[in-house]
């Protein structure tokens, strides 16, 4: 089996800051793979990078064995709206706000050809259901939901089209306990129906810890360390791996 | 002899790096192995790593030195250094672990954790549920609490969830660290049976028995841990 | 002609350059391209756009018709064909069949357009994902990229909404499928004339200075769903002096009473069909 995504050599500076210094990452079909680190490791950047949001100076990311910026911008978009996903952590930057829950859910179907508006409108509702918002309310503006339903909202929008591999940035972070544990929840089981491929930047550990099979560690722009989940939170070797489990409650 | 697991100069310590860089040894050229149908049970003092040794075997912990073998789709795989994705295939597939205490996912019923093992090797999930109800009724949770998450369960039935859990996926290899520990009489013969049936059907297994008279009616022989530095 | 100044008012450097635009559309039919709009002597909004596109393609031998809603005689077509009587020469006719070029705001003719003919639409906002995409950047990413989706989403929201498709003019259209493009504000009732229409159709906007074409024989698709078909709408009514059936209809007022008459919109076609009907 080959790798779905994989990344050699990415180096990205912002000044005087290296955000990302030789990273080397892979994800395989079916994987979730959480990087952690605290803010300013470059998390964030590798996810933007890897999905090809901004390009690194240095280094390659092929996807499906391609190189995703070689076939241009054309081809880059249509993998984003079909094979990727991008799971925002403030669903409005990843919703529409004044397009109601339905066409939100829709738009992704459209852009790929969907041209029969009752198949589009089942799929919403299926999808609204799917992600716990009473399909009833397909009608309404993103507006008059709970931040939780708009994240919910938002995590329907991107795997209606099913794709393989999705970005997601702290998709619970600014969600409260109790709603983050249902959108793990509902993550970890779409994850595993769907046989999705994620990368999930998040500094919550004990999400990390639900939700993944495998971890990077960044610091400084490098990933420090890498492995099988329970063993890199059970048994860190990099110190400050050490440092990271040490400092969270019970994870 | 063919082994289900095997060991070959398994060393482990951990190095605290937030304790000026500390070096705890705790495990040195541990050769232990298990065949099909076989049951082991770790001995030695409390504190000489029989814990370790078993988190080590199932990947949890990383071995510094030596290989852990595993009859993994028929070839010996050693999960010592084998990538993420390849020991997360053997735990789905061919490596179990019963740990003392239950990770409990909020909001997952009990009879889908149980189940999840099950669902994740192929198996539909109807089935997959009936056969995690069927456990959980054998070890004595009414089919009330099947539905509910674990988080506000007593010790006892956490463990037992977690045993279902264990036994529902007929791992050829099984690893079980104080499975009896919480449990009452009763229960603690159910697992007995579960751990025989286990053998019967060809599944190695290894345990830390802190209860003598469990380990010695499950246990083919026993294979001691000590302190490094007692063996030293 | 009116004395100093330059056949149809525009000086031949900027004509060339008008010219050079309208090439590049017809090349890229529905593509938006930027020109160097000229100041006009009368305000945007009042066809600056088309005018400076009309000035561009006129020559002495050519008949201009103006229309304005479909009429000859309102006060915006009257002043466009006479200036171009003044600094062309140009003859100027009501007939749609005579004319060789016909400028237009918001109406296509009833009678069917011929090869020779050319129709310039004056075109108040270019880009039809303007209401939906704020950001110019992001528009002209999608239409490189053909990513129309949010026009369709536009569409479904009408139909959750409305239970149809509401939008009644400006009806966003696929140009040989390729370019979303503004039909300018014509009823949606005259997409279907753009589509193959043996006419080279030209479209100016002054203020947003842009030019847009859609060459003869180019097929033209309103966008729409499978189980929401596109329709052209018309009143239900027929003309009350020509009695048609077929041409879109203006409602008009007749008393404080609420009394109404219902009237082609095209003023040319409905004094043809009252000619022969007599």
């Amino acid at each position: 089996m080959n790798a779905l995504l994989e990344a050699q050599g990415l180096s990205l500076r912002f000044g005087r800051v290296r955000a990302l210094d030789d990273v080397a990452i892979a994800i395989w079909p079916g994987e979730v793979l959480a990087v952690v680190g605290e803010s300013g490791s470059g998390k964030s950047t590798l996810l933007r990078v890897l999905s090809g949001q901004q390009r690194p100076e240095a280094g390659i990311i092929r996807f499906d064995g391609t190189d995703i910026h070689e076939a241009g911008e054309a081809a880059l978009r249509r993998l984003s709206r079909t094979d990727w996903g991008f799971v925002h952590q403030n669903p409005r930057d990843g919703l529409r706000m004044a397009i109601s829950a339905g066409g939100n859910i829709g738009e992704r179907l459209m852009s790929n050809g969907a041209r029969h508006y009752g198949d589009i409108r089942a799929q919403a509702k299926d999808w609204l259901a799917r992600v716990e918002i009473d399909p009833a309310r397909i009608d309404e503006l993103p507006r008059n939901f709970s931040g939780g339903m708009q994240q919910r909202l938002q995590i329907a929008r991107t795997l209606v089209t099913r794709p393989r591999l999705v970005f997601m940035d702290e998709p619970t972070g600014g969600l409260d306990v109790s709603v983050q544990a249902k959108l793990l929840d509902m993550l970890r089981a779409l994850a595993r129906d769907l046989s999705l491929a994620i990368i999930i930047v998040t500094h919550d550990i004990a999400a990390a810890r639900l939700l993944a099979h495998r971890i990077v560690v960044m610091r400084h722009g490098q990933v420090v360390e890498e492995g099988l989940t329970d063993r890199v939170l059970d048994d860190p070797q990099h110190p400050y791996t050490q440092l990271l489990v040490s400092s969270v409650l019970a994870a | 002899m063919s082994y289900s697991l095997a060991t070959e100069g398994l060393g482990k310590s951990f190095t605290l790096h937030l304790q000026n860089a500390t070096a705890i040894p705790v495990l040195e050229g541990v050769d232990l192995s298990v065949a099909a149908g076989e049951c082991v049970a770790l001995s030695g003092p409390s504190g000489a790593g029989k814990s370790t040794l078993m988190r080590c075997l199932y990947g949890n912990y990383g071995a510094e030195r030596g290989r852990i073998l595993l009859r993994h789709r028929g070839e010996m795989l050693d999960l010592a250094s084998a990538p993420a994705r390849v020991v997360i295939e053997a735990r789905r597939e061919t490596i179990g672990y019963v740990s003392q205490f239950l990770r409990v996912i909020p909001r997952v019923s009990s009879l889908a954790i149980v189940a999840e093992p099950l669902i994740a090797r192929g198996v539909a999930p109807a089935e997959a549920e009936a056969r995690a109800a069927s456990l959980l009724t054998r070890l004595n949770m009414a089919p009330r609490l099947h539905a509910l998450p674990p988080a506000t369960f007593s010790g006892g039935e956490q463990q037992r969830v977690n045993l279902a859990r264990g036994f529902a996926a007929e791992y050829p290899v099984l690893l079980l660290d104080e499975p009896t520990a919480s449990l009452d009489a009763a229960n603690r013969e159910i697992v007995i049976t579960l751990i025989a049936e286990a053998k019967g059907r060809g599944a190695a297994i290894i345990g830390i028995f802190h209860d003598t008279e469990v380990r010695d009616r499950v246990a083919d022989r026993l294979f001691t841990v000590l302190p490094i530095a007692d063996a030293a | 002609m009116e004395a100093g100044y330059n056949f149809a008012y525009l000086d031949e450097a900027t004509k060339r350059m008008i010219r050079r635009a309208i090439l590049k559309a017809v090349a890229i039919p529905g593509h938006q391209i930027p020109f160097g709009a000229r100041e006009m002597p009368l305000p945007y909004g009042w066809g600056t756009g088309g005018i400076q596109v009309t000035a561009s393609i006129i020559g002495p031998a050519d008949t201009l018709k103006v229309i304005d809603q479909g009429a000859d005689d309102t006060t915006n077509a009257i002043s466009i064909r006479r200036f171009f009587a003044r600094v062309a020469d140009v003859a100027t006719t009501e007939r749609t069949e005579d004319a060789s070029i016909i400028q237009t705001r918001h109406r296509i003719p009833e009678a069917p357009l011929r090869e020779d003919q050319i129709l310039v639409y004056q075109v108040p906002m270019p880009e039809p994902l303007f209401r939906l995409e704020p950001r110019i950047a992001e528009t002209k990413r999608m239409h490189a990229l053909a990513d129309y989706g949010l026009m369709h989403t536009k569409l479904y929201e009408d139909i959750a909404r409305l239970g149809r498709i509401g939008t009644a003019y400006n009806y966003p259209v696929m140009v040989n499928e390729r370019y979303l493009m503004s039909p300018s504000p014509i009823p949606a009732f005259d997409n279907p004339k753009m589509d193959r229409m043996p006419a080279l159709q030209l479209f100016g906007a002054g203020r947003e200075k842009r030019i847009y074409a859609v060459p003869p024989y180019t097929p033209v698709r309103s966008l729409d769903f499978e189980d929401h078909p596109f329709r052209a709408i018309r009143a239900p009514h027929a003309c009350t002096l020509c009695n048609s059936t077929a041409s879109y209809l203006d409602e008009v007022v007749t008393d404080d009473q609420g009394g109404r008459v219902y009237v082609c919109s095209d003023t040319d076609f409905c004094r043809t069909e009252q000619e022969r009907a007599a």
